[in-house]
């Protein structure tokens, strides 16, 4: 086997286009979790809240027709969802893993019931969303297709991260998130609520992982399938936890997530071919060298998943 | 009387807040029983009393945490509603609360700008001016890009003190504001408040030190079991003797003569009478030889720790919390590795040895986490008192628990050691604070102990209940028992030592035989 086999345009084309559509979901959600936790909520309910932003979103442009108004109905679909720890665990105080992994067994069964319910066996596919050409750039050789014409929600989600990264640092809210997360007693007793910091930042969270639901059904697939999101909201949980508050990690770790989900694919293009099983393997194998690599880095909020109740110590 | 002449020079004697018959009751308990009490401009109130008297309560009404039941708080003379800590923070009510309330990752600054930013995007500029003005006000110098977690205690109260008056506050309340301090550090403390005095603040200086009360406030009130039980104006404190006063003051706290009471007398009144000196044998017990412990990055490491304690000694350490004690004594215990050095017990390396063969061997250790490793709170009072000796003979044989024989041990024991508790097999977590200190007493002084680690003993304790413990300590150490206690409380250690180590940053800086000028050389040893 020629080792330049795999320096061809059609695999680095085919592995960074693969890369950014798959990366994308994850960066989404992990931004929205890393806000989440940031403000003291564990949201192990994520992978369901993106299920429903994908469920929302691929109704949303199909019979909308656009696939803007798509990515729009994600979002709302995540905010519902996330609308449910708001209330159980931010307002009544209910333990959060609990709540987490009851919303995640939910959104499961319940969007895979609702598409069953509407379409039967059949999966209609959408329309391939217009794609933004940049000109000059585009052009490249290689990399030029595939980084710079993709959907604009791509360039979007990358300016998203920079600006949460910005708003955490610079910003009161953020600060207020931080505090949050961090010394919730701190924080209520600086003359804010506890309460309403978390059940923004929840919301937050919500939107972002519906966007990402969303944008792997409307985008990535093209379709709604049960189940579709095959644990990216789980890897994007690990990933915040990683980025220790500093969410420009986000994008590192969600491309690392991304290339190794379609690495394999890549290869084949390039004509190697490895067996399925390692194909599949690959996400997850990636998952436990990150956490045996990194998992000393990881640094949680001290008040991470405790309800906050004002004067307990 | 005539109208208030505003151009008196001196607004002393304007009330800033009154509070009119604050009642509050939690359930079981009426916290505050009809509290009237006068803040007044430019004046240092100090509100004295034990742990459980209702301070904490008081305060976190005045800084609008929780709301009283009944009775009223006026500013300037206008009832207010206070519901909110934010309504609180608005009227010009400044809180310094006992655990400090910084968040440790965020810089001071951004600590600073919590909660009092009015636009969205952080005013960094603004703030560094504010921060610089009233550092300066306070005489002190931080860096205000330094993360909170870098900054030793005393920086850190002086931030928080920052923050309470950071939005023009009028009114600063000093919740227990020395317990963390150094001698040093309270009297800085002491500075600063005579400048904020000066600049004309209302200050109600929160503490269960009698000479602090005194020395410090202008004005004190005497809080025991919810009610105000007695008050000195300036004129008392000015025209009387710190002897008279403390007498005063104790009978006011515990009934006519009470001074003389040795229980009550010993904590309440400075310098507390050591014990006469001692004969102590010159045969080593415990020889710690250039201890080191790696802390890793979250907490203090120790270096090259070396002292002996000999047969029947106690030896004090001091030092201000967090500088490696709580290692030191877990270390020993062997409840944590060491990375360098020895440790003998009556000759005998313990390096190899595991927490069960210590205690097999006569080594005891009192934590200082009482509610978390020191009892399992859902089980009895008797389970507890046998913790230590799961599987061991009479009370375990063969593997099956024998009832008879622990609820026998814990009867003997709940009497010897005064323990109030309803029966035997009371949930222990049912039960005061002062009492599982009891429990946790009897189990480690049971079986004859060679050593006993005390670590902070008397910490949040009653003043009854602390006297008792240190009585214990010291009749143990009468029969040979050897002791090593941790305390942050100088004056304690003083009383009951025969000589006092001290820790700083995780090192030994010296040890001080106890006598005439202990306290003054144990304060320089503790910012050595």
């Amino acid at each position: 086997m020629d080792s330049s086999a795999l320096l061809t345009e059609a695999f680095f084309a085919a592995l960074i286009s693969g890369a950014l559509l798959a990366a994308l979901p994850i960066l989404f959600a992990s931004l929205g979790e890393a806000i989440s936790e940031q403000a003291g909520v564990l949201n192990v309910g994520l992978e369901g809240m993106m299920l429903f932003g994908a469920y929302a979103g691929f109704n949303g442009a199909l019979y909308l027709h656009s696939s803007w108004l798509g990515l729009l109905a994600g979002i709302g679909g995540g905010v519902l969802a996330s609308l449910t720890m708001v209330v159980l665990c931010v307002r009544m105080r209910l333990d959060q893993i609990v709540v987490g992994v009851a919303l995640f067994l939910f959104a499961e069964g319940v969007t895979s019931l609702l598409h069953g319910a509407q379409f039967g066996e059949s999966y209609p596919r959408l329309e391939k969303p217009s794609e933004l050409a940049i000109p000059l750039l585009s052009d490249l050789p290689a990399v030029g297709e595939s980084l710079f014409s993709v959907h604009p929600i791509v360039y979007i989600g990358f300016a998203l991260v920079f600006l949460v990264s910005w708003m955490l640092r610079r910003t009161s809210t953020g600060l207020n998130v931080r505090a949050a997360g961090e010394t919730p007693a701190a924080l209520d007793a600086a003359g804010v609520s506890v309460v309403r910091t978390r059940t923004w930042a929840v919301l937050a969270c919500g939107a972002l992982a519906g966007l990402g639901g969303g944008y792997l059904a409307i985008i990535a697939a093209g379709s709604f399938t049960p189940f579709m999101t095959q644990g990216a909201g789980f890897m994007a949980i690990v990933i915040a936890m990683l980025t220790r508050g500093k969410v420009l990690w986000t994008i590192v770790g969600s491309l690392l997530f991304g290339v190794s989900l379609t690495i394999a694919t890549a290869l084949q293009l390039a004509g190697i071919t490895i067996p399925t099983d390692w194909v599949q393997m690959l996400p997850f194998v990636t998952v436990i060298l990150v956490l045996i690599l990194f998992a000393r880095r990881s640094y949680l909020p001290s008040a991470l998943a405790l309800p906050y109740v004002r004067g307990e110590r | 009387m005539t109208t208030p002449d505003s151009t008196t020079p001196s607004r002393a004697a304007a009330p800033a807040v009154e509070l009119r018959g604050i009642t509050k009751a939690f359930p079981g308990v009426v916290a505050n029983d009809d509290i009237h009490l006068t803040l007044r401009a430019g004046q240092v109130h100090s509100l004295l009393g034990e742990n459980g008297a209702g301070k904490s309560t008081l305060i976190s009404m005045l800084s609008g945490m929780i709301a009283p039941d009944s009775g009223e708080i006026l500013l300037d003379g206008r009832p207010v509603q206070m519901g909110s800590p934010r309504t609180a923070l608005d009227l010009g009510i400044g809180t310094v609360y006992q655990h400090l309330t910084l968040v440790p990752n965020l810089t001071v600054l951004e600590n600073l700008l919590l909660g009092s930013s009015t636009s969205v995007m952080l005013d960094f500029h603004a703030a560094r001016e504010r921060f610089a003005e009233l550092v300066a006000r306070l005489g002190a110098a931080i860096d205000p890009d330094a993360r909170a977690d870098t900054l030793a205690l005393g920086q850190l109260q002086q931030v928080e003190i920052v923050k309470a008056l950071w939005r023009d506050t009028r009114i600063l309340i000093l919740d227990e504001p020395t317990s963390m301090l150094t001698p040093q550090g309270v009297a800085e403390l002491q500075r600063v408040l005579e400048r904020l005095k000066a600049g004309g603040i209302a200050i109600v200086f929160i503490t269960h030190k009698l000479h602090e009360a005194i020395e410090i406030g202008d004005r004190v009130s005497i809080l025991k079991g919810g009610r105000i039980v007695g008050a000195l104006d300036e004129d008392e404190l000015r025209s009387k003797t710190p002897e008279q006063l403390k007498a005063r003051i104790v009978n006011l706290m515990f009934g006519e003569g009470a001074d003389q009471l040795s229980g009550v007398a010993e904590i309440e009144i400075r310098p507390l009478t050591p014990d006469e000196p001692r004969d102590v044998s010159e045969e080593a017990e415990l020889e710690v030889s250039g201890l080191s412990i790696d802390g890793g990055d979250d907490e203090m490491s120790l270096h090259d720790v070396s002292f002996v304690v000999h047969r029947g000694e106690i030896l004090g350490v001091a030092g201000v919390d967090g500088n490696g004690q709580r290692q030191l004594a877990q270390a020993i215990a062997g409840q944590r590795p060491i990375h360098a050095g020895d440790i003998r017990l009556a000759g005998e390396s313990l390096r190899r040895l595991g927490v069960p063969e210590r205690q097999e061997r006569g080594l005891r250790y009192l934590t200082d986490d009482r509610l978390h490793e020191g009892i399992v709170r859902d089980e009895s009072v008797a389970m507890n008192m046998v913790l230590k000796r799961i599987g061991q003979p009479p009370f375990w044989r063969r593997g099956t628990i024998q009832p008879s024989a622990i609820d026998a041990l814990a009867e003997e024991l709940v009497d010897r050691y005064e323990t109030r508790t309803p029966s035997i097999h009371t949930r222990i977590g049912a039960l005061s604070g002062g009492n599982i200190q009891k429990v946790l007493l009897a189990r480690e002084l049971a079986f004859d102990p060679r050593l006993v680690i005390y670590n902070k003993p008397t910490h949040g304790l009653d003043v009854k209940t602390a006297s008792f413990v240190r009585s214990q300590i010291r009749e143990q150490a009468s029969q040979g028992v050897s002791a090593l206690v941790i305390s942050t409380e100088l004056d304690e250690l003083l009383a009951i030592c025969d000589r006092i180590a001290v820790m700083s940053s995780g090192r030994l800086t010296g040890i001080v035989e106890n006598g005439q000028d202990a306290q003054a050389r144990v304060g320089e040893l503790m910012v050595a």
